[in-house]
């Protein structure tokens, strides 16, 4: 009871008192948080080393990270597949879900590895972030993110040079209006190459295919894609680690 | 850079005009603007609804032509979407066959072998009709859709559908068309609903008529069997057609049909939504959701929040649909989809101006008029959003400049959705924002001048319901424990708008009303389809829907209306035309069903209404072929009639069929069959009203507080008053604590002084009872007897010293010479000084000629009875009470209840003051007394003055004694240790008195006056109070005077009330703070006599004021608490009580006040202006109102209620406020 009170008091005392970031301020955090801090707790018992306050924030981060990732890997693999197919049945539904299973845990913890990365490369380079960090902006860029997702499957370009380079403007349009940081770029550009990479080597391999390659055996607009993906990541794992740092403060 | 300041100059100018144009017309504007957004949505009302299934459109097929691709002006009702060729015109070839005349030696399942037999030899004709002419040799081969694979995964449908050939579909698929596994095939049924899982059906997509209408199954009653052959043609061939159907009908002659052949409908398809287009879309939907809600929730420090972020979310929201009405009054026609664009148009446009905006106006001077905070905030960023809108602007523009039709058009939307969007920010936002920031400096004004400002008295909002019937409680004494409102001042306003959404119901309604007028419009657009939709959705084995009815007025009563003739079709082949008629037609066919018969009715003509409308979509999907916007041409059905005598199907039947049980009961079946639908539909619509209530309930639920009109019964309003703390779903505990109440008195608690350990109250009987604060109980009691002190040994006394003040009361003192005795027998009445009328001695002659004022040179010394003026103020104040006494709202005695006061000699205490373990009471008569308030002995009295004591002060060793004369007497109580004597009038001997207030009871106590202050005041002096070695009294003649207390000196004389004064605040930090019957309240430094400040706050007298460190907190005869903060003289807020309440304050820590009510005590956050809890004292609370309250060390809190008192203690309070 005690701490429901103290809950309504800070509620009403939000708005006198200014905190910034305060505890509300990021629930979509603190649900996941809360679902995590469960697993979380199995883990750090499992690991009794783990219980250092530091390594359990960044495992929680880690895993929003990872599932916010995973989450968009499967929605924009359905997008997709859209620009293939226009109609689904239900029977390409169930082959879809069971074909291509470790595209999500793969892009999250590719997520995970990114959005950690963001922060941490900022307090090496010491300099911290500080271009509009809210959880808004955050949004936005992760709407404006799909939205380049969508673009690349819905419209119809005259060839693909141009697609990619409509989508190339467009990833370095979200980067300078939500990030505007070097290491934010630096970091991006890497994410870019390093996954393009790794898909032309997966492809080659045979594990993956596109339907109609046409930079080397990928499609040409994947880099874009990918650069835009990892500044978004990178923008809720900075996010992610003021509500984390602020968080001990508070307590 | 100079142009670049230039134009920020400009441009800040121009939006400070701009803000304040805004602030100063808000209403005219706000017409303005929704007039304007309205008008650009006109244009949207063209737009087609979303949801009616696809449209239709039909021409003639003699004159039939491809539509060309480009535009043709204006042809008529041609449609839109109708413009190129067709993906595919439709022809079926519907075929009613029966064996006739049916033989009782038949078996069922012959009603459907031989004629699906048929099929075969049917198929092999239209596939082989070949139609020459001088253009050339045409077969179907060379006109059908050539299709190739079925789309990858549906290996289960490669068995029944064609692949690598003209699309035609008959029932023969399920054979491979081969007439051999045909006839090998030893149970049809069997076969036919292998698949039957699918949906649409399979049956549905072979036979191309419903599952039911097909009349293959044992329970035929009708015997007739309906089926169709589906030829899907890539071009239309009008000559080919014409012979095919020419040499069907001449091979297979339909006597009776007169099926008109002279329409081809054209069915366009929707866009439709699947689960994988539903994902992402609804993904980007919560991202849009989230990036709002984390938006809005930076608004703050607004009147209401809720209605901002309403607002801004309006202004996002119309500008888009301006945006695209303007588009669309242009010619440019969207072709995007708006639903999944419109996320990313949001995102664009952004809410950041809005929230940029709200920031830097409130962050504006609060004191400023509302008029220049709008324009100064809107100055302060006009340069900051100028430049996002130039940016933004700018990338679109670019954007536009790739020359990608999509995203030029997305582009251009975005235009101008961002320029309307610029526009509504300004104007109506803007607005918004300056009603929204008026309405919480007008929240204020309303609170000041109710009555002048010409608006209502605010409601008794939730956190005042004090005058209210009180609440049964359920049991008398008990603190009904509010629900602590941790919450701004503000939140009742917002908290009134939710009751009154909660008390109309407007939510519900408004939703209500919205559903009745949208099924409305659907209704009336398209007469037809919504039964069809409903019955298409309940089933799919319902009719195409007839959406486009509006365009095809013959079509639109076919459907359902069972067309004359038909009835007597009963055992015709009952084809997909009639759907109504089934119950009929099996009771009429049932008793003699020998000859069944063929026919054709209306309904025929357009059989394919009867099949699901996704039919023709998921036929084509199968081969990766959409039909989402696009359309298909069905062409006239070509009616075919096969009569098959019953030796054929004899002949055709399978070794097995005869092995089949007849039909047992196949009136019961179909019965089942037909009602099935109809149970589907009703528990459908159950569900559908059970969910819907539902939703209602907890959209209820959600507006609604929690316990809305039903702990009302319980709690009655006050505790629904409280429901704003229920804002976050938390509901605090009620602990109940029980007031301790101190009975004893017979009569009214009139005085009442506290030190902090002892109590002691007088009750108007004179009655004088000390109690100990911390337990209640009784110590002392000092009956009234007329000075008579030598019975004083007949009471108990048991420990303990207490002293009462009594402020309120005006004391009649006594003086020892013989004509103070004779006037203040003429005073037994009493009255209230604090509050007394402004009017009361408006009839009072100019003394001040009779009056030296010059204090200065009057000596110190004992004038007894000083060059009295002549005139008699008690008999003036008498005759004003007379008068008076009604209005004045505290239970006065009444003049009877005065009477019964003991007679002459026993004067009424007006004044107590408590301090050590000595009672100071002042009397009527104008005697002052000091009591052991331990043993209940009286230690001395005074007599020196005979005008009654209004007010006492004790301080030290010092008493100050305000007469009802307006003089003032100072007394220096001293301690003689050796005697054993009662010593009333010992010698004055000054200096020897030790400060600490510790009487015991050997010494004797002596009590001089030292100074008399003939008229320190022109008028009674009403309120005497002492603090930090100074006495300042408050007079009638609307002065303030300062004396020091050593001395008796008068520092000051402060001038600046109006009115009389009512209440004084002094404390230890020598803040003195006065208020007066002007309402006004200043604030005065001691060390100089100047005035810091002067504020007007309440529309009556000023009832008390108390102080705390960084606030003033007064409260009036209007009923009003307002709180000021004390260094800049600003008011904070204001508490609106109820009638008849807030005379009585105390502030028992830094934020916590207490104030007395009816009945009831309140505690109140400062900070907030939160009602905490409301302590009731007794049951009736009504008529009996709280008018002393004091509070003591111990976070006590006493108080009066009529001829108890009540010990109040709040720890629960005080925990949360530490």
């Amino acid at each position: 009871m005690p701490r429901l009170e103290d809950h309504c008091w800070s509620c009403s005392c939000a708005s006198r008192i200014e905190t910034k970031h305060s505890s509300g301020a990021n629930w979509l955090a603190h649900k996941a948080e809360e679902m995590m801090s469960i697993i979380t707790s199995v883990l750090s018992n499992a690991y009794g080393s783990l219980h250092d306050v530091r390594t359990a924030n960044l495992i929680r981060r880690g895993l929003v990270l990872f599932t916010v990732g995973a989450f968009l890997a499967l929605v924009l693999n359905l997008l997709q597949i859209q620009r293939h197919v226009t109609l689904f049945p239900e029977e390409v539904m169930a082959t879809l879900f069971s074909s291509a299973w470790w595209i999500p845990p793969c892009c999250g913890t590719g997520a995970a590895v990114v959005g950690l990365l963001y922060p941490c490369l900022d307090s090496h380079l010491g300099e911290p972030h500080k271009f509009k960090r809210e959880w808004a902006s955050v949004m936005r860029c992760i709407a404006v993110f799909v939205g380049i997702n969508h673009a690349s499957v819905k419209l119809d370009f005259a060839n693909n040079v141009q697609l990619s380079l409509t989508l190339a403007a467009l990833s370095l349009g979200l980067w300078w209006t939500f990030d505007r940081s070097r290491s934010g770029f630096g970091l991006g550009i890497t994410t870019a190459v390093l996954a393009t990479v790794f898909t032309q080597l997966l492809v080659y391999n045979g594990v993956y295919q596109y339907t109609s390659p046409d930079f080397l055996y990928v499609r040409s607009w994947l880099p874009c894609i990918f650069f835009s993906g990892g500044v978004t990541v990178g923008n809720i794992g900075r996010q992610l680690a003021m509500g984390g740092v602020e968080k001990p403060h508070m307590d | 850079m100079t142009l670049r300041e230039q134009l920020r100059e400009k441009i800040s100018a121009a939006f400070y005009r701009h803000g304040l144009l805004c602030a100063s017309y808000p209403v005219p504007i706000i017409l303005f603007t929704s007039a304007s957004i309205l008008t650009c949505c006109y244009p949207l009302l063209r737009l087609p609804l979303p949801g009616t299934g696809p449209v239709e459109f039909t021409t003639g097929v003699r004159d039939y032509s491809v539509p060309s691709h480009e535009p043709q002006g204006d042809l008529g009702e041609r449609p839109d979407w109708y413009r190129g060729p067709p993906v595919a015109y439709i022809q079926q070839v519907l075929v009613k066959a029966a064996v006739s005349p049916w033989d009782s030696s038949l078996v069922t399942v012959d009603v459907f072998r031989s004629p699906l037999g048929r099929a075969f030899s049917l198929l092999e004709e239209i596939r082989n009709h070949v139609h020459s002419d001088s253009s050339g040799v045409r077969s179907l081969e060379t006109l059908c859709l050539q299709v190739t694979d079925l789309f990858p995964g549906l290996r289960r449908m490669q068995s029944v559908l064609p692949e690598h050939g003209c699309l035609l579909v008959s029932p023969g698929n399920y054979w491979q068309n081969q007439r051999e596994l045909f006839d090998s095939d030893p149970d049809l049924l069997k076969t036919i609903q292998k698949h039957e899982p699918q949906r649409p059906a399979h049956l549905d997509l072979l036979f191309g008529v419903p599952g039911k209408y097909t009349g293959v199954s044992h329970y035929n009653k009708k015997k007739v069997v309906t089926y169709t052959m589906t030829l899907v043609l890539s071009r239309y061939d009008a000559r080919f057609l014409g012979s095919l159907r020419a040499r069907l009908k001449q091979l297979h002659p339909s006597a009776n049909c007169s099926l008109r052949d002279d329409h081809m409908v054209h069915v366009h398809f929707k866009e439709e939504i699947g689960i994988a287009e539903l994902i992402p879309l609804v993904t980007t939907y919560i991202i849009l959701f989230a990036y709002i809600y984390f938006s809005t929730r930076k608004i703050d420090m607004v009147k209401s929040k809720w209605g901002l972020a309403l607002a801004a979310v309006v202004t996002v929201l119309s500008s888009l649909l301006m945006s695209v009405g303007l588009c669309t009054l242009f010619g440019l026609t969207p072709t995007l989809n708006g639903g999944e664009i419109f996320p990313y148009l949001v995102v664009v446009i952004g809410l950041e101006n809005v929230l940029v905006l709200t920031k830097s106006v409130v962050s504006t001077p609060v004191d400023l008029e509302v008029k220049l905070r709008i324009a100064q905030g809107l100055s302060n960023e006009s340069w900051s959003i100028m430049k996002n809108m130039a940016t933004e602007l700018c990338i679109i523009l670019i954007g536009y400049f790739t020359l990608v039709p999509a995203i030029q058009e997305f582009c251009l939307f975005a235009v101008v959705g961002l320029v309307s969007d610029f526009f509504l920010q300004m104007f109506f936002f803007t607005t918004v924002l300056s009603i929204d920031i008026r309405r919480m400096e007008l929240a204020d004004l309303n609170r000041r001048l109710p009555a002048e400002a010409g608006l209502p008295p605010p409601k008794p909002g939730p956190l005042r319901t004090r005058e209210a019937p009180p609440p049964p409680r359920p049991s008398p004494h008990t603190i009904t424990l509010q629900t602590p409102a941790f919450r701004n001042l503000r939140l009742p306003k917002r908290l009134r708008v939710v009751y009154f959404l909660a008390r109309t119901r407007l939510a519900q309604r408004i939703i209500m009303v919205g559903t009745v007028i949208w099924i409305g419009i659907l209704v009336y657009t398209d007469p037809a389809g919504i039964r069809t939709y409903l019955a298409a959705q309940v089933s799919d084995q319902s009719p195409l829907g007839d959406p486009g009815g509006g365009g095809l007025p013959p079509h639109l009563g076919v459907a359902p209306v069972f067309r004359g003739g038909d009835p007597t079709s009963t055992l015709g082949i009952n084809p997909a035309p009639a759907p109504t008629p089934i119950p009929d037609n099996q009771s009429q066919e049932a008793p003699p069903p020998s000859v069944p018969q063929i026919t054709w009715g209306a309904e025929d003509e357009e059989g394919w209404r009867r099949l699901s409308f996704r039919h023709w979509p998921s036929l084509f999907s199968y081969y990766n072929i959409t039909l989402a916007k696009r359309y298909i041409s069905i062409l006239p059905v070509i009616p075919v009639t096969v009569h098959l005598s019953p030796q054929e199907a004899i002949e055709t039947r399978h070794p097995q069929d005869t092995k089949h049980p007849p039909p047992s009961i196949p009136k019961v079946a179909a019965d089942i069959q037909t009602d099935l639908t109809l149970y589907k539909v009703a528990a459908l619509g159950l569900a559908a009203g059970v969910l819907l209530v539902l939703l209602l309930f907890c959209l209820y639920r959600v507006l609604c507080p929690r316990n809305y009109g039903q702990n009302g019964v319980t709690h009655g309003r006050r505790r629904r008053g409280d429901l704003p703390c229920d804002d976050y779903g938390y509901s605090p505990p009620v602990s109940e604590i029980s007031p301790l109440l101190l009975r004893g008195h017979s009569m009214d608690i009139e005085c009442l002084a506290s030190d902090g350990m002892l109590l002691a109250s007088c009750c108007l009987a004179g009655q004088i009872r000390v109690w100990d604060a911390q337990t209640g109980d009784c110590l002392t009691v000092i009956p009234n007897h007329g000075g008579c002190w030598e019975q004083r040994d007949g009471w108990e006394s048991v420990s303990g010293a207490a002293e009462t003040e009594c402020l309120g009361s005006e004391a009649h003192g006594s003086s020892i010479s013989g004509d103070g005795l004779s006037e203040g027998e003429g005073y037994p009445l009493r009255r209230r000084t604090a509050p007394s009328r402004p009017t009361l001695f408006t009839d009072q002659p100019d003394l001040t000629p009779l009056i030296d004022t010059n204090f200065a040179d009057q000596p110190p010394s004992h004038l007894c009875t000083p060059p009295r003026e002549g005139f008699d103020f008690g008999g003036l104040v008498e005759r004003a009470y007379m008068e008076h006494e009604p209005p004045s709202p505290s239970a006065y005695p009444s003049p009877s209840s005065a009477s019964s006061s003991p007679p002459s000699g026993a004067h009424s205490v007006w004044a107590m003051e408590l301090r050590g373990n000595l009672i100071a009471a002042g009397r009527s008569s104008g005697k002052l007394e000091l009591w052991d308030a331990v043993e209940g002995s009286l230690r001395c009295i005074n007599e020196d003055g005979v005008s009654g004591i209004t007010a006492l002060a004790f301080l030290n060793n010092r008493i100050v004694a305000a007469r009802l004369n307006g003089s003032l007497d100072f007394f220096t109580v001293e301690i003689n240790k050796p005697l054993g004597l009662l010593q009333y009038r010992g010698a004055p001997g000054r200096g020897s008195m030790p400060p600490s207030p510790c009487y015991s009871s050997e010494d004797v106590i002596s009590c001089q006056l030292t100074r008399s202050v003939q008229c320190a005041h022109q008028k009674p002096i009403t309120v005497l109070r002492a603090a930090a070695g100074r006495v300042v009294a408050g007079s009638q003649d609307h002065t303030v005077r300062v004396y020091r207390l050593e001395d008796s000196c008068c520092l000051f004389t402060l001038q600046g009330h109006s009115g009389g004064i009512t209440a004084i605040y002094i404390d230890q930090t020598m803040v003195l703070a006065s208020g007066g019957q002007d309402g006004a309240i200043c604030l005065w430094d001691v060390l100089t006599g100047s005035r810091v400040s002067h504020v007007y706050g309440h529309r009556g007298d000023v009832t008390s004021l108390v102080c705390t460190t960084s606030c003033v907190i007064s409260s009036g005869l209007d009923d009003l608490i307002c709180i000021w903060d004390r260094s800049t003289g600003i008011k904070l807020y204001s508490i609106q009580q109820e009638v008849g309440c807030g005379a009585s304050l105390g502030v028992i820590s830094e934020s916590l006040l207490v104030t007395g009510g009816q009945g009831c005590v309140s505690f109140w956050d400062l900070n907030f202006g939160d009602l905490l809890q409301t302590v009731y004292l007794g049951q009736s609370s009504d008529g009996q109102g709280v008018r002393q309250l004091l509070v003591l060390d111990n976070a006590a809190i006493i108080c009066d209620f009529g001829s108890e008192l009540s010990l109040v203690y709040v720890p629960s309070v005080l925990e949360k406020l530490d």
